[in-house]
């Protein structure tokens, strides 16, 4: 499960603008405030801001297309898995993540959001997911470092969100991080076999871990003077760690579990801060980071064209399953006549 | 087939851990029908052994309270505190009752 620790807007451009509230209701505002100031919770049926229904949806359905993209990069390797018990745990991690896409879709349809605008979103490239998934896996340590470092990224951002203060999202996170330990161990320990390995072996997860590290701390989104929308999420109770601070837990956590892997992570810059009690790292490089969220990294035509095409073809599959419900229904109907 | 029909209805899943605890609302989805739904619903919320059985119902065959009434249904049970046991003193001979 992989969510972008910021949302970013669906328009073109995809840069940050402030979220804009008038009023609509002061006494229901005033009611709806006090609720997330005593960290109460917001059910579906609850009053709450435009500006606080729309930040979720965006929000809960980019998090949810980062899953269903998220299947097609470990999909491809289904087929190509090293033996029948790596296969079986990448087909339950993939299906995990149709899952969790699931859940996520239900949650963003409580806030008054159809399951076909999501998609139809998604597919027309209006609506983002995380951009993670816009590179390509070039070999099996790609699997496993997805697993280790990705899931292990998205892990961090996602325990918090268990805490949000909309009801039917933070239901969603608790079931998803529960699976979700399993897709950081199973990538782990397959890595840990391919370290036991070979040179050669061994060299491709460096390379994996080299290719991956940079775009896993990216995933935390932009810095947070450069967030201005971090402020308005943490207010409604949406956000409740920065992204720098969640940033920072992931490379003190990834830092010790490298060594006993026997990787390195490639940054120059990276070492323990006696002072700050973390470790200090480089300088991510953002304006690749656009690049990729706004539509150019080298994946993203593939994946979304992979996507689509999925749907399109399982179009005659939907409509059936349709008129073979209204046709059972109706022979019912005819019987009870 | 007009587009307001093309989506599968969305349905409400409750599952039962185990024998003898109740069914728990743990989500929902979308299915032509309802076996579709308790297929679904086993792949969806059941892939870890989390159920023993499932219901699944149709979404829109919920009638729901509405939280403005909320008041008004709920808070009319705040002062009648006579309704719990601990409301009594009971002599401390007496015992367990």
């Amino acid at each position: 499960m992989y969510t972008q620790s910021f949302n970013v807007p669906d328009a073109p451009g995809g840069k940050t603008v402030p979220l804009t509230q008038p009023i609509e209701d002061p006494a229901r505002q005033a009611a709806f405030d006090a609720r997330i100031d005593a960290d109460g919770r917001i059910e579906p049926q609850d009053w709450m801001p435009d500006a606080y229904r729309r930040t979720l949806v965006r929000q809960i359905s980019q998090h949810a297309h980062s899953e269903i993209v998220g299947m097609l990069p470990e999909g491809n390797w289904i087929s190509r898995a090293p033996s029948l018990k790596r296969k079986a745990i990448l087909i339950a991690k993939v299906q995990d993540e149709g899952g969790h896409g699931l859940y996520l879709y239900s949650a963003a349809e409580t806030l008054g959001t159809s399951r076909d605008q999501m998609l139809e979103g998604l597919h027309s490239g209006r609506a983002k997911y995380s951009s993670i998934f816009n590179y390509p896996t070039l070999t099996w340590a790609d699997v496993g470092v997805i697993g280790w470092l990705v899931d292990g990224a998205a892990i961090m951002n996602q325990v918090p969100l268990c805490r949000c203060s909309y009801g039917p999202y933070a239901r969603a996170m608790v079931r998803v991080c529960k699976e979700e330990s399993f897709h950081q161990r199973q990538g782990y320990e397959a890595l840990l076999v391919m370290m036991g390995g070979t040179e050669e072996q061994k060299a491709m997860v460096q390379d994996a871990v080299n290719r991956w590290w940079w775009k896993c701390l990216a995933m935390f989104g932009p810095p947070d003077a450069d967030s201005p929308n971090s402020v308005q999420g943490m207010r409604w109770g949406i956000k409740r760690v920065s992204n720098d601070e969640l940033r920072q837990k992931f490379v003190d956590a990834t830092v010790p579990q490298a060594k006993v892997l026997g990787v390195t992570l490639p940054d120059p810059d990276l070492k323990w801060n006696e002072a700050r009690q973390h470790y200090d790292y480089g300088q991510i490089d953002w304006a690749e980071f656009w690049e990729t969220v706004n539509g150019n990294g080298p994946c993203n035509k593939e994946r979304l064209a992979t996507r689509v095409k999925a749907h399109n073809d399982g179009q005659w599959v939907r409509d059936a399953a349709l008129a073979h419900a209204r046709k059972q229904q109706e022979r019912r109907m005819k019987e009870a006549a | 087939m007009s587009t307001a029909l093309k989506e599968w209805p969305l349905w409400e899943v409750f599952v039962r851990s185990k024998q003898g605890l109740e069914h728990k609302h743990c989500g929902s989805l979308h299915a032509a029908d309802a076996a579709q739904a308790l297929d679904m619903a086993r792949d969806v919320y059941t892939r870890r052994q989390e159920g023993v059985s499932i219901w699944v119902v149709e979404s829109k065959a919920i009638t729901a309270s509405n939280p403005d009434d909320k008041g008004e249904l709920f808070d009319p049970a705040a002062d009648k505190i006579y309704r719990h046991p601990t409301f009594y003193e009971i002599p401390e001979e007496v015992g367990h009752m």
